[in-house]
């Protein structure tokens, strides 16, 4: 097992079940998926999440641009998910893609523990810097939604207030 | 021992534990160090250190506890991952969405100037 790139940890007030539901389902992604691009109009994973299955990470805009493509490598609801991670053009050339891990416990006090881990970026280095950037958004974007109802103030849902 | 805010459930502990083990020189050093390399042993960290290993396990404790260090098992090697959510959370809270680039800017203007270690104490 390589040594992961980046480790990401936030704690939620939410059950198991609520962050894996807004793991795989469409519907709750498509409100924090969002990396630092303020235009940015959200991303979805698109998936079956069966292990050995296909994923895509998409964007929501008009085309529906591809970014990501991967194989669902263990699927073991509401506790743990694990995924390959490549570009769209090395979609076949399995050995080009990383790693990533979501785990999801419980902590006490009504609080979950969400770890991301993303290993195996170690000969890319431009997605390692669009990595590093874009986990620490979506994971606060999640928090925020999951406690709330709603993402942050002045990301995509609260800025066309702010606007008019 | 929780207040629900606007932007989200903000465990009043948890913050002050976060600006607390900022608040010692030690302490953001292993973070700086962390931030060059990320996933290191304690074993490593001491090399740069100039504490006791017993000092340096006790400041990644208090990181570890205000989730600014993340820890993963690797056999029987303890790696040491800066973990940046919670100062995303911060930045969040106090930076709004159109200052960003400006602020972007502004930094680069001043490492420009200053040179790249000027920010870090």
């Amino acid at each position: 097992m390589t040594k992961p790139d980046f480790v990401y940890v936030t704690y939620i007030a939410t059950t198991q079940q609520k962050v894996w539901q807004a793991l795989v389902d469409t519907d709750v992604m498509r409100e924090y998926w969002c990396g630092l691009n303020t235009d940015c109009p959200g991303n979805i994973n698109l998936s079956d999440w069966k292990p050995g299955s296909r994923w895509e990470h998409r964007s929501l805009d008009e085309a529906g641009t591809l970014k990501i493509v991967g194989k669902v490598v263990e699927s073991n609801p509401p506790r743990r998910l694990v995924v390959t991670w490549g570009r769209p053009s090395d979609a076949e050339d399995e050995s080009k893609h990383s790693r990533v891990s979501y785990d999801i416990e419980p902590h006490g006090d009504g609080l979950i523990r969400l770890t991301v881990t993303h290993a195996g970026l170690e000969n890319d280095p431009q997605m390692f810097a669009g990595i590093s950037g874009g986990w620490p958004q979506v994971l606060s974007n999640l928090k925020t939604l999951l406690e709330t109802g709603h993402v942050l103030p002045h990301s995509r849902a609260g800025m066309r207030k702010t606007v008019s | 021992m929780t207040s629900r805010s606007a932007t989200g459930t903000e465990t009043l502990l948890d913050i002050d534990k976060v600006f607390k083990a900022l608040a010692d020189p030690g302490r953001r050093r292993l973070l700086d160090m962390l931030h060059q390399e990320n996933g290191q042993t304690v074993t490593a960290l001491c090399e740069h250190m100039d504490m006791t290993r017993q000092a340096v396990t006790q400041h990644l404790q208090q990181l570890e506890a205000a989730n600014l260090v993340a820890v993963v098992w690797q056999g029987r090697e303890k790696l040491h991952y800066l973990n940046p959510v919670p100062l995303h959370e911060i930045y969040e809270r106090w930076i709004g969405k159109f200052e960003r680039d400006r602020l972007r800017a502004l930094h680069d203007f001043k490492k420009k100037l200053e040179g790249d270690d000027n920010d870090k104490t």
